[in-house]
């Protein structure tokens, strides 16, 4: 049968199963918005700015592990819809991005809303395509799904000109595609495994790094019964938060410039180190030539080849499907005769409870005015730990990371590596969408949370009940922080003034807001607030502004250099 | 990562899918990840969806091993090799008009035989000389010739293949 270029997309997303398009309509995609009209099996959700739109799609795809759709049109739609692509990008996730051009007749002659989307996307995409001509849109949308999918995972754009998804083709979808230029490794080298596998059981203080390519993988499973099994220590990166379950005893919390003493310590001190998913970036191990200076021996597990000695050279490089390579591993460990060695497990898990001893995450639990740690350890709480919690970018990201335990992955929803704040609220409508019957929490700050604001009026439309859990310092309280620790307390331009009355805009927006100024309140308030099932609550604390998320590794330094509290400044 | 080498001159063969867009693929990897480039050519081959590109670049052993780990991520390349990890040869086409009157006529010719070059466009006041070989080679002759008379240099960058039967296949 043939079908428009508009139609076969919507076709297409059909065919992938596709259940929600997060996205904005204009000029380059209105006969692709036709063909969403005359359909209803894919449904769109209309954001207020391309950028949500992303993020709502990027959380999607987080919280489910299936690629997350958007659609913008071409120009401004594309331009404002890079934030989001990047953020993906950095963290990645699977994403399908489909973004309208002008026809292809006046590519290139600065029509109307033409920016070269390709050109300005592609450092910041797997992969993307300019479709030319109609006959190659169904190929190419089975392409990206699978690019985008498989591997390290990661958004592929697809850019169709006008005239492209006006015009007719015959409509068949591939059932599989075979690219002679990509495919990704799945089993790891046996003999790196097998050698990974007698370091591990030769270690004396053994230490297992697990970042977000364990949440990405799937592999959490293996990855919690293997470090089970040895009865090591465990540490997850901010992206691997929930990989390992955190309320185990064998969890030594996140590490990192704003990790726990332990994790730092023991990441610094051990001699076999595990890494799994994950790529020892700036604030994970902070200056690497501080972190050589400890000698141990590296075991580095990761799909994608380039990831594997970028920073720190290792021992033992695996490349492979993170679930492929650890079940190799179980079955490795399992028909071994050899046991960890007890004696020193037992004196390295001692001094591990020493450097716990220091108990880093500690605070001041009297104030009379609200700590912002404390917030989040209600929010943990209240929601007894099933919330899935997103979260925008500073120091209230921070602290949701340090106090709120998480057991399973996909649960937690962040931009860890782009940083994009902004990120929390489009994330909680996306993560929604995908559990309508769970609870959503978006951890942010007054600063923060002004950069999507305007989605306050999709989740009205939508119904999507997201708990606003804003923890209101007036400040850009992790700029202030840098400011007060390594600029002389030079206070600049990190003090926002003229705030909003966040109760009353919230409530314009025709959602519930409440205020909270005592700490005596705060539990009563979530309370009422979680209960509201069916409404969005905007939640505004107005925590403490001279509050700083410790431990601390300043940038550049090494990360057993950390600071541990006021005391330190 | 720490660089503990001095940088070395490699020789990256690619192939890679004759598409729009591939080449700014590789050029905005060499950039965004501030790789040197020394000289990139780029044609199609036999198999016309494929293209041949051989870049010369320099840099430890660590930064070769990522940039040939990064190109490898890169959707449209289907295979890349580093020449300098066997025999291989290089060879590089260069075309200078000079300026050949009078008494140095003669002698620019010389060193244009010497150099086993050919002069391929006469007119009263200049030659155009044509040289194919590797870099140093085409270093050399330039550094024979006297400056003065040196009008234009076109060089196309090297291009390379690896010696004997070993093949660069997709």
């Amino acid at each position: 049968m043939q079908l428009s270029g508009a139609e076969i997309t919507i076709r297409c997303l059909e065919a992938e199963g596709v259940e929600y398009v997060f996205g904005y309509p204009g000029g380059a995609v209105l006969h692709i918005y036709d063909a969403l009209f005359t359909q209803d099996k894919v449904r769109h959700i209309l954001v207020r700015h391309e950028q949500a739109a992303l993020h709502a799609a990027d959380a999607y795809a987080r919280a489910t592990g299936r690629p997350g759709v958007a659609l913008v049109t071409s120009g401004p739609g594309v331009t404002n819809a890079v934030t989001g692509i990047a953020t993906a990008y950095m963290d990645s996730i699977p994403m399908v991005i489909i973004s309208g051009q002008v026809p292809t007749p006046a590519i290139g002659l600065d029509a109307f809303q033409e920016v070269d989307t390709v050109g300005i996307t592609r450092p910041c995409v797997k992969h993307n395509f300019l479709v030319k001509q109609v006959e190659d849109l169904a190929t190419t949308m089975k392409k990206a799904f699978h690019v985008a999918s498989t591997g390290r995972p990661g958004p592929v754009l697809v850019d169709i000109p006008k005239d492209v998804s006006q015009h007719m083709a015959e409509f068949l979808y591939p059932d599989s595609v075979s690219m002679r230029s990509y495919s990704p490794a799945l089993r790891g080298d046996p003999a790196a495994i097998q050698a990974a596998v007698d370091m591990l059981l030769e270690a004396r203080r053994p230490m297992v790094y697990v970042g977000g390519g364990a949440i990405l993988g799937n592999a959490s499973g293996q990855v919690t019964q293997l470090v089970k099994d040895l009865g090591f220590p465990c540490t997850n990166t901010l992206m691997g938060l929930g990989a390992y379950p955190a309320t185990d005893p064998q969890f030594v919390g996140m590490l990192g410039m704003h990790g726990t003493y332990e994790a730092n310590l023991a990441m610094q001190h051990c001699d076999v180190l595990l890494a799994i998913g994950a790529r020892f970036d700036d604030r994970v191990i902070g200056n690497p030539r501080h972190f050589y200076s400890e000698g141990r021996r590296i075991i580095h597990v990761d799909i994608d080849p380039s990831s594997i000695s970028k920073r720190v050279r290792v021992d033992v490089p695996i490349v492979g499907d993170l679930s492929h390579v650890l079940r190799e591993m179980q079955t490795l460990l399992d028909a071994s005769k050899k046991r960890p060695d007890d004696a020193a497990l037992k004196e390295w898990w001692k001094q591990i409870g020493e450097w716990r001893g220091r108990n880093c995450l500690a605070y001041d639990r009297s104030s009379a005015i609200i700590k912002p740690q404390f917030v989040v350890e209600k929010l943990y709480e209240v929601t007894r730990g099933d919330a899935i919690v997103t979260s925008d970018v500073g120091q209230h990201q921070m602290w949701a990371a340090q106090y709120i335990n998480l057991t399973s992955p996909r649960r937690w929803l962040n931009s860890g590596g782009l940083g994009t704040m902004g990120f929390g609220l489009p994330a909680a409508m996306g993560a929604q969408l995908a559990f309508p019957d769970e609870t959503v929490a978006c951890v942010t700050g007054e600063a923060s949370i002004q950069m999507c604001i305007q989605e306050l009026s999709t989740c009205k439309q939508y119904h999507l009940p997201v708990k606003v859990i804003n923890l209101n310092n007036r400040y850009l309280g992790m700029v202030r922080q840098w400011q007060q620790i390594l600029h002389g307390n030079r206070y600049s331009e990190s003090y926002m003034d003229a705030l909003p009355d966040f109760v009353k805009l919230a409530e314009s927006y025709g959602h519930v807001g409440v205020r909270v100024e005592n700490p005596a309140d705060v539990e009563p308030a979530m309370r009422e607030a979680f209960a509201l099932k069916d409404r969005v609550v905007f939640m505004d604390f107005m925590t403490d502004q001279t509050e700083n998320v410790f431990p601390m590794v300043k940038a550049g330094q090494g990360l057993t250099e950390m600071l541990m509290g006021a005391e330190d400044l | 990562m720490e660089d503990h080498q001095q940088p070395m001159r490699h020789i990256l063969s690619l192939l890679l899918e004759n598409e729009s867009g591939a080449l700014s693929r590789v050029a905005g990897l060499f950039s965004a990840r501030g790789y040197n480039i020394e000289s990139l050519t780029v044609a199609p081959t036999e198999d016309p969806t494929l293209s041949r590109m051989t870049i010369v670049t320099s840099g430890s052993e660590e930064v070769i091993e990522q940039i040939t780990k990064q190109l490898n991520k890169l959707i449209d390349v289907v295979k890349v090799f580093d020449l300098n990890e066997g025999r291989h040869i290089e060879r590089e086409l260069m075309l200078v008009k000079v300026r050949a009157e009078g008494v140095v006529r003669e002698e620019i010719k010389r060193t244009v035989d010497i150099f086993r070059g050919r002069i391929i466009d006469v007119t009263e006041k200049t030659y155009t000389v044509e040289l194919t070989g590797p870099r140093d080679k085409l270093d050399a002759f330039l550094e024979a010739m006297d400056k003065r008379f040196i009008l234009e240099t076109v060089r196309t960058g090297s291009s390379g293949i690896g010696r004997g039967e070993w093949i660069l296949r997709a």
